[in-house]
């Protein structure tokens, strides 16, 4: 979008009146905005502030004195929710499972991208349109054959089924997305280096990959936030609560704190949850923020 | 460049479409076929009997059609407040603090709100349905909004908000919005970035108000953004499930007030053993999805504005 100041505007506003007062105007709306921008801070902040203070308390603190502050800091519930909650484990599995699927995402995602933005032949439009479509696919519709598929191949209740799985219903985005980048890379730079004698493969792996970066960083970012916080695709395809991935696990403790009435060490278990995610938040905003709304804005 | 290319190209492609087209594409595919069987799930036996099961969807007066009638008021109200806040906001932190000698800019603080509106869309649904299950809980489990109604002497709902069929739908719907906005307000902060300052500066010579700023220049200049947030929007309206599941009684209760069609298909196809029905209602939900997209294609546009 170049600074062009040629506007097309359908047809011209009619002047307003001058004889507004815009100094009032401007002094009401800026009470009112303020006032507004703050409290909707504060319904972000006092929900979360208030359950970390909770984690501190005595379930019978919670359920008792919920607006009051602890009395004694219930470490205990911390310890019950790593050792009792599981939440170490869950903390793992995920990780086991993310190394894997994040670079399998961004590998396959990032091969098919390049060859489908640069690269002519027969039913290239077919398949990108293939890959943008499942963007709007709703998962719910393949959840039980998919659930059937990798119980045919012996893959279900497994983390290389769950990998695959994450791979497969990240990739919509990630070529729709990468396409585009891809497309925004200059070209002669991958002349140069084909008159330089590089092939295909040398081309993708040594010059446009560290070319496409940017676009790398902020899709690998979006990708790890939205398997991090999966939840539907492990519920139906891992069914042993042992093998539970963090926002599954964190569901079944709800569920048991439900029956048992541990309401500290469940609260105790968010707040483990939410801690790693808050600090990469803290130190990484700006990249989170584009990371995130990059997608859209393309 | 001729050299080898199509190798190189099956090769790239191999992986990538064959994952896809196994795990995304045939499933669903295989599910508009057992859309029109009676398949259980569980034996091997089954027979097609047409559209029976889309018949019978609307029959369905027990979950089914509450479901269609919480999701359609959730693909209504969420994408309209949603997007109204994310501009109101966008726009108070990018352009209406105004007029320190006519400069344009944000409000006070404005970086400070951005970081903490945007917080919530890195939380995972399990831990934003557990947070604001127990903010709507009862008073005597702890509920911070019922004890704060209760510590300045107001009524509150006795089982709490998610448990009364009045107010269990506009819950989630507020845990939705609220989730949902820091996204859009950082996706509406980038586009107006890219609005000249000249255009508001000549506004504010004519004589332009905020309203009027806002309305004549901003909006006009964005619509393309709001068209893309409103398609966003409503596919997330229509795939509703985890805060359900996580927060309302029953998964859907109370009395199915809180039903929804992405739950209803799980129930169907995991605690119901009714495959080929939950399939049928998932084939609706494509097409909604479907014929929103081309909808907001076709007639969602307009001239675009160059600058």
């Amino acid at each position: 979008m170049a600074t062009q100041t040629s506007i097309e505007t359908r047809k011209p506003p009619a002047p307003a009146a001058p004889t507004r007062e815009p100094r009032r105007e401007g002094a009401v709306m800026n009470v009112f905005s303020h006032a507004f921008l703050w409290l909707w801070g504060l319904m972000v902040i006092i929900p979360v502030v208030w359950i970390v203070l909770s984690s501190f308390k005595t379930t019978r603190e919670i359920a008792g004195d919920p607006l009051g502050l602890p009395a004694a800091p219930q470490w205990d519930n911390y310890a019950s929710a790593w050792t009792n909650g599981n939440i170490g484990t869950y903390f793992i599995n995920t990780l086991q499972v993310m190394v894997f699927s994040i670079s399998g995402t961004m590998l396959l995602g990032a091969m098919a991208a390049y060859v489908l933005a640069r690269y002519e032949f027969r039913g290239n439009r077919l398949v990108y349109f293939a890959f943008a479509g499942g963007m709007m696919f709703p998962v719910f519709l393949a959840l039980f054959p998919l659930f059937k598929i990798l119980d045919n191949v012996g893959m279900l209740n497994t983390y290389p089924g769950l990998i695959l799985v994450y791979i497969a219903y990240s990739l919509p985005f990630t070529v729709f997305f990468l396409t585009a980048f891809f497309r925004t890379l200059p070209t002669g730079v991958a002349e140069a280096a084909l008159i330089d004698g590089a092939g295909h493969y040398r081309l993708f792996f040594q010059v446009m990959l560290p070319m496409a970066k940017p676009g790398l960083i902020a899709i690998t970012i979006f990708n790890i936030i939205g398997q991090w916080n999966q939840f539907l695709l492990p519920l139906v395809l891992m069914s042993d609560p042992e093998d539970a991935v963090i926002s599954q696990g964190l569901a079944n403790l709800a569920l048991r704190q439900g029956y048992e009435g541990d309401q500290g060490a469940l609260f105790a278990g968010t707040v483990l949850a939410m801690v790693p995610i808050f600090i990469a938040y803290v130190i990484f905003q700006r990249q989170i923020q584009a990371g995130l709304t990059a997608g859209a804005i393309k | 460049m001729r050299h080898g290319k199509y190798p190189f190209i099956l090769s790239f492609l191999a992986l990538p479409v064959g994952l896809y087209a196994w795990l995304v594409l045939l499933p669903f595919a295989q599910a508009f076929q057992i859309s029109f069987t009676d398949w259980s799930g569980s034996s091997n036996q089954f027979e097609y009997i047409g559209f029976d099961n889309y018949v019978n969807l609307f029959k369905d007066d027990r979950l089914v059609l509450p479901a269609l009638r919480n999701t359609g008021i959730i693909l209504v109200v969420l994408p309209v407040v949603t997007i109204a806040l994310g501009l109101f906001f966008a726009f108070m932190l990018n352009i209406g603090g105004r007029s320190r000698q006519g400069r344009i800019e944000g409000v006070r603080g404005s970086r400070f709100h951005k970081i903490v509106f945007f917080f919530p869309q890195v939380l995972s649904l399990a831990i934003i349905g557990i947070l604001w299950k127990q903010v709507y809980a009862p008073e005597n489990f702890g509920g911070l909004i019922t004890g704060g109604l209760e510590a300045f002497g107001l009524p509150s709902p006795v089982n709490g908000f998610l448990a009364d069929k009045r107010f269990v739908l506009a819950s989630v719907i507020a845990v939705l919005v609220w989730s949902a906005v820091g996204f859009y307000l950082v996706f509406f902060s980038s586009a107006m970035a890219s609005i000249p300052r000249d255009l508001y500066e000549a506004g504010i010579v004519d004589g332009a108000g905020r309203f009027q700023t806002f309305f004549r220049i901003t909006l006009p200049l964005l619509w393309e953004s709001v068209q893309t947030a409103w398609i966003y929007l409503s596919i997330i309206a229509l795939d509703v499930f985890v805060l359900v599941y996580m927060m309302t009684p029953g998964k859907g209760g109370p009395d199915g007030a809180s039903e929804v069609v992405g739950g209803v298909i799980w129930k169907y196809a995991f605690t119901h053993g009714e495959q080929a029905f939950a399939s049928a209602l998932g084939v609706v939900l494509f097409f909604a999805a479907l014929s929103l997209a081309v909808v907001s294609l076709r007639f969602g546009r307009r001239e675009r504005i160059e600058f």
